[in-house]
């Protein structure tokens, strides 16, 4: 038995439907007690005071909007190689994921530059890359809600999303440069990940693993929505065809 | 309560927003769940009613 | 080949499109720019290689959905598509008849629009090669987001939002590139990356749209 029985969407929904209410089980078991541990329990840090407890909102939404982005890459160019329908419907379902998180990463980001940097919006090459990576949403789920039939819209978002995924990468590296160009040294970057002591660092694990189950839950409900979807259409259009 | 101290404008918005976002996603997606599932059981009523 | 392109300039030129109307928004967008900023000398020189950028950018999008729209609605996509020309090599022909009419246009412009911004005596020459180097990119990427909207109805609003986050690498380091010609500091660096973009992008993305374009006639 080979990894590809579970693209066939019969299989697949089998398989999902059996494993979902254990995935949405995990989530709950792992992102409320991260939250909760992080919001209450989690002491103040010296430089950063209690505004610290931002860090488990904004990194794992940060590291989700990112991986999404991945996500959509590797089974856009699932769909484009093997014709898997469950591979392009995955991509679509994890769309509007990826783009809410993109959204909170830019969010919590600005509140927590406020008095951190004293601004809300520096064009600093994370955020930047960031709001870029919006854009790229953006315009993918735009093509999906432009075009009418199914099969024409999995195919040109699956080639939108492997070139977008090339200039994005490109952009990464722009802007860089460009704002290294722009003040030499005067990066508003803090490593954040980097020195993280373990009273900070445990909860932000939990918290990161929450968002991780919460977006298998979602994306494995929305795919499995996108496969019913795709049946209806079917059944729509023989119906037509019956009354024609 | 906690204290959350001068930060605490900064820390109560953003988990504000992010947990209001990540329910309004939750449920658009449990509704759109629901409603699909039910339009595709009744197609699929039809489908095989109609032979 | 050389027929086709000759055909798609004579099209792009007689429709009135793409050819004077880049052109006359170009000229607009650098006359209202000094309107919005203030006619401060110092700071329209200073911002001057960006606004071209940005504006020969635009100009670029307004005549994109033209490169297959009409040939898609009245069949001659068809035919092209089933004629000994790959595919491949009817996107490149349609993206350089495109540059001709409109990048090629922009670029010559560029340096007498600075004028209207103060640009000063190096960046005249530092908007135009940056811009020669760069608009074949902005068309070729051009192409490649009209051949995804080429099937819609209405696909310009689409285009845009499709298009305009592909042109941000090579908007920054060309604008990055004329900005630092212009200082008087070393360019090579971006420019030669810009170079890359543009080699990559014609090389690459005939293919990306071929096959765009292939799915959309299906």
């Amino acid at each position: 038995m080979s990894l590809w029985e579970f693209a066939n969407p019969v299989r697949f929904m089998a398989l999902s439907g059996k494993v979902l209410p254990w995935v949405i089980g995990l989530t709950a078991l792992t992102l409320i007690p991260g939250l909760i541990w992080g919001f209450f329990f989690t002491p103040e840090a010296v430089n950063f005071g209690n505004s610290v407890k931002i860090i488990y909102v904004h990194v794992p939404s940060a590291m989700m909007a990112i991986n999404i982005w991945v996500m959509m890459l590797v089974t856009s160019l699932i769909w484009i190689v093997r014709r898997h329908h469950v591979s392009v419907r995955a991509a679509k379902a994890a769309a509007l994921i990826g783009v809410t998180m993109t959204v909170i990463a830019l969010i919590t980001g600005a509140i927590w530059g406020e008095p951190m940097w004293g601004t809300y919006w520096a064009w600093d090459p994370r955020l930047t890359s960031f709001l870029i990576l919006f854009l790229f949403y953006l315009g993918y789920m735009a093509l999906w809600a432009a075009i009418e039939n199914p099969d024409t819209a999995a195919d040109l978002t699956s080639v939108l999303c492997i070139v977008g995924s090339v200039f994005a990468l490109l952009s990464r590296y722009a802007v860089n440069f460009w704002n290294q160009g722009l003040h030499q040294g005067a990066s508003l970057s803090m490593d954040k990940e980097e020195h993280v002591a373990d009273v900070y660092y445990l909860p932000l694990l939990l918290c990161l693993a929450g968002f991780v189950l919460l977006f298998i839950a979602l994306v494995l409900i929305r795919t499995r929505t996108e496969l019913r979807l795709v049946r209806l259409h079917r059944l729509e259009i023989r119906e037509r065809m019956k009354d024609a | 309560m906690l204290e959350l101290g001068k930060y605490a404008d900064a820390i109560l918005s953003s988990w504000g927003a992010t947990l209001a976002l990540l329910i309004a996603l939750i449920l658009v997606t449990w509704r759109r769940s629901v409603q699909v599932k039910k339009a595709l059981h009744t197609a699929e009523k039809r489908a095989s009613g109609n032979g | 080949m050389i027929a086709l392109l000759v055909r798609d300039m004579r099209l792009a030129m007689r429709a009135g499109g793409g050819f004077g109307l880049g052109l006359a928004f170009f000229l607009i967008v650098s006359t209202l720019v000094p309107f919005g900023v203030g006619p401060e000398a110092a700071i329209l020189s200073r911002i001057a290689p960006g606004i071209l950028w940005v504006g020969a950018l635009l100009a670029c999008l307004l005549s994109l959905d033209r490169i297959f729209q009409l040939d898609f609605e009245d069949g001659s996509l068809d035919l092209l598509a089933t004629a000994p020309i790959p595919m491949e090599g009817t996107v490149a022909i349609k993206a350089l008849a495109h540059w001709l009419v409109t990048g090629l246009p922009l670029t010559l412009a560029a340096p007498a629009f600075g004028a209207l911004m103060n640009l000063q005596s190096p960046g005249h020459y530092w908007i135009f090669v940056t811009l020669l180097i760069g608009t074949p990119a902005l068309s070729m990427i051009g192409a490649f987001g009209a051949a995804l909207t080429v099937g819609l109805k209405r696909g310009g609003l689409l285009l845009s939002l499709l298009v305009l986050p592909l042109y941000i690498p090579t908007l920054i380091f060309g604008a990055e590139a004329a900005t630092r010609g212009t200082a008087g500091l070393s360019a090579l660096t971006p420019l030669l990356i810009m170079a890359g973009i543009t080699a990559g992008s014609v090389a690459l993305l005939p293919f990306a749209a071929a096959s765009a374009l292939r799915i959309n006639l299906r």
